[in-house]
């Protein structure tokens, strides 16, 4: 009986349990890696900040990446001269419409709201992929494409450090034809660490939010046993 | 038992007992007391089915207090700041971010949105188990569906709020689902969104009855559940009425006072309860896409469908009934058909008391009927609610058919099977281990 409702439960979602599309690789950064995450920050501004806004972060809470104010001021703000503003883009967005046929979207979460629904985290995932994935295509308007999001808008802004791939149309498989200024595997450590900064961005106080997480837990643990021992001392004559 | 029928304070000289007696003769206050805790007896057998009462009220004031707190920062408003984001959307990332302990508190409000569901469920499948529906509680199970119906409405508007992609495109398909109906539809859902399309107007009125008109009626029918409960008295999982055997002392010997000895108890449960949830609250506040679904992270756009909108979860068993009517009848649509399944499979549990004929009430001393129709009933409940979250296909389609035929036919043929069953006889005192 009980394994015939099981079967049954789990019947429409083995059915359902198929049909993926291009492979994503996993992100292998860390939010925690602080170094890493300097590293996604400069990369940030210098290749995103231009056509991307991060509208809802400020630059003063890039000093939780272990930066002063000063340093965050004289490295990482070009845009703009107060700590306490928001990582706005200076481009306009009805231009950018006009240039790219799309408003290039915000990022501050696009960490989270990448990834498929029910399988939240997944977002890291994809924009390394996707980071990883133009080759050239010259039937495309800006010469690129991207293996992951077919006929995507952007062209691709790192080419600079990884080079320019090309479609093998035999292997269906992406080849580097000309090399750019970084290896693949210290492209690839690159993309992780602006990786690991947008998925920091989409939710700064991250790790704290899990460390506090730890010390509620414990102190509803400790609760807990006064509040039984309590039970059972008022319970013990019921019978 | 109710309150009123105790005896006035009476001061032992005291300054607080003075105090006590001042209020006493003004308001009911030793009564309420007496009559609500301290003296309102409980039968002693309450298992773990019982916790989820009393946890439903705690997630009602974690909901009320944190949204009280979200409010003084959150802005209905659908026009866009500088930086071409809704303000509405802009301002729940403000709270995010900006607003000291703002994350917090907004992770309390969307955790407890889908932790309410889950104990009202759980709290609900214990009415099933134990027959609590069953005459004299017809009226306290008629509250309590009020409740369930009152919380869909409140967390369907409460969705609409943050202003994502599956805000706007969730309510703008609800919606629509009014403009099924014959005559008056068209007219109604563009009543209910105050324009044509989901926009600032529906976000204003979706806001106000968000914080003020449902939250009103929720506490005004929680405090009549809770009334009509304490009139009759609560029932167990042996389904024993213990008013029928009161001891010397004129209480039910199989009673014990609900202050100390539940509140105790409740304490424990809270705490059990509060573990699970701060675990999901600060280690998985997506709930794996489920209780904040990924697309919500995109303001909302309405120039772009979202490739697939699937309502939160907790909506999803309904939805799927929806979805699984395919076929017109009596000259009208498919989905007039779907919208009516769809109330009636959420109304059709306040039909309860008087579907059920079973001479006894708890699932202890029913037979393998019961049992079995029962844990289908579950199995379909979660198909139907896993089918929900998919995009539409033709197997889920048939699946989701057949589950709805079982739904339906498990009420409906409740009268006739409830009566069927082999029983076993009840005790006259309630089983305690």
């Amino acid at each position: 009986m009980k394994k015939f409702l099981i079967a049954l439960l789990f019947a429409p979602i083995m059915a359902f349990a198929s049909g993926s599309t291009a492979h994503i690789d996993k992100w292998p950064g860390s939010v925690s890696d602080k170094a890493a995450l300097q590293n996604g920050a400069k990369l940030f501004v210098n290749y995103c900040l231009n056509c991307h806004g991060a509208s809802y972060m400020r630059y003063k809470n890039l000093v939780d990446l272990g930066l002063t104010e000063q340093q965050v001021k004289e490295n990482l703000m070009f845009t703009s001269d107060k700590i306490g503003e928001l990582m706005r883009v200076a481009a306009r967005s009805d231009e950018q419409k006009l240039w790219f046929g799309a408003t290039p979207p915000d990022l501050t979460i696009v960490a989270r709201a990448r990834g498929e629904a029910g399988n939240a985290g997944a977002g890291a995932d994809w924009l390394y992929t996707y980071l990883r994935s133009f080759y050239r295509d010259e039937n495309r308007p800006t010469g690129w494409n991207n293996t992951v999001f077919e006929n995507v808008g952007m062209p691709h802004i790192l080419y600079g450090l990884q080079g320019q791939q090309v479609m093998n149309h035999e292997t269906h498989k992406l080849e580097l034809a000309v090399p750019g200024s970084m290896p693949p595997a210290e492209f690839d450590k690159s993309v992780s660490d602006l990786v690991g900064f947008m998925v920091w961005m989409g939710e700064p106080q991250q790790e704290y939010r899990r460390t506090l997480g730890w010390f509620v837990l414990a102190f509803l643990a400790v609760l807990f046993v006064v509040a039984y021992a309590l039970k059972k001392e008022y319970w013990k004559d019921i019978h | 038992m109710a309150a009123g029928n105790f005896e006035k304070y009476k001061s032992d000289g005291s300054l607080a007992g003075n105090a006590l007696e001042w209020v006493d003769a003004r308001f009911p206050a030793t009564s309420l007391w007496k009559g609500h805790l301290s003296e309102y007896y409980a039968p002693k057998n309450f298992n773990f089915w019982y916790f989820f009462g009393s946890l439903a009220l705690l997630v009602l004031v974690i909901q009320i207090v944190t949204g009280i707190f979200l409010v003084m920062h959150y802005k209905p408003d659908a026009a866009l700041n500088a930086n071409g984001v809704p303000i509405a959307f802009a301002s729940v990332e403000y709270i995010m971010r900006d607003v000291a302990g703002g994350w917090l508190i907004r992770y309390m409000h969307s955790t407890g949105a889908s932790a309410f569901f889950i104990v009202v469920y759980l709290h609900m499948f214990r009415g099933l188990l134990y027959g609590s529906y069953r005459k004299p509680r017809e009226l306290t199970w008629l509250f309590g569906v009020g409740i369930f119906l009152v919380l869909m409405g409140e967390a369907f508007f409460g969705y609409l709020l943050p202003w994502g992609q599956m805000s706007v495109w969730g309510a703008q398909v609800i919606v629509n689902l009014f403009s099924a109906i014959p005559v008056i539809g068209p007219d109604l859902s563009l009543i209910i969104r105050g324009d044509f399309v989901v926009g600032d107007a529906t976000l204003n009125r979706f806001f106000s009855f968000h914080v003020i008109a449902f939250p009103l009626v929720l506490i005004g029918l929680v405090a009549a559940h809770v009334l009509a409960l304490h009139e009759t008295g609560s029932n167990n999982p042996d389904g024993v009425e213990i008013k029928a055997n009161i001891g010397a002392d004129g209480h039910p010997v199989d009673g014990i006072p609900f202050h100390p000895y539940y509140t105790v108890k409740d304490i424990v449960g809270v705490i059990v309860f509060l573990m699970v949830f701060s675990a999901v609250m600060f280690w998985a506040p997506e709930g794996g896409g489920y209780f904040l679904e990924t697309p919500n992270f995109y303001p909302a756009d309405p120039l772009k469908t979202p490739p697939h909108i699937a309502p939160v979860w907790y909506f999803t068993p309904f939805y799927s009934i929806l979805r699984a009517v395919t076929f017109p009848l009596f000259g009208l649509d498919a989905k007039f058909w779907g919208v009516v399944a769809m109330g009636a499979s959420v109304v059709i549990f306040a039909f309860l008391p008087w579907l059920d004929r079973s001479p006894v009430k708890s699932i202890r001393y029913r037979g393998p009927i019961y049992k079995t129709l029962l844990s289908i009933f579950v199995v379909v409940f979660i198909v139907l609610g896993y089918l929900g979250t998919l995009s539409p296909s033709p197997i889920g389609e048939l699946v989701s058919q057949i589950c709805s035929v079982f739904y339906f036919g498990f009420f409906l043929a409740m009268p006739w099977w409830s009566r069927m069953d082999k029983f076993k006889p009840v005790p006259d005192r309630v089983t305690f281990k």
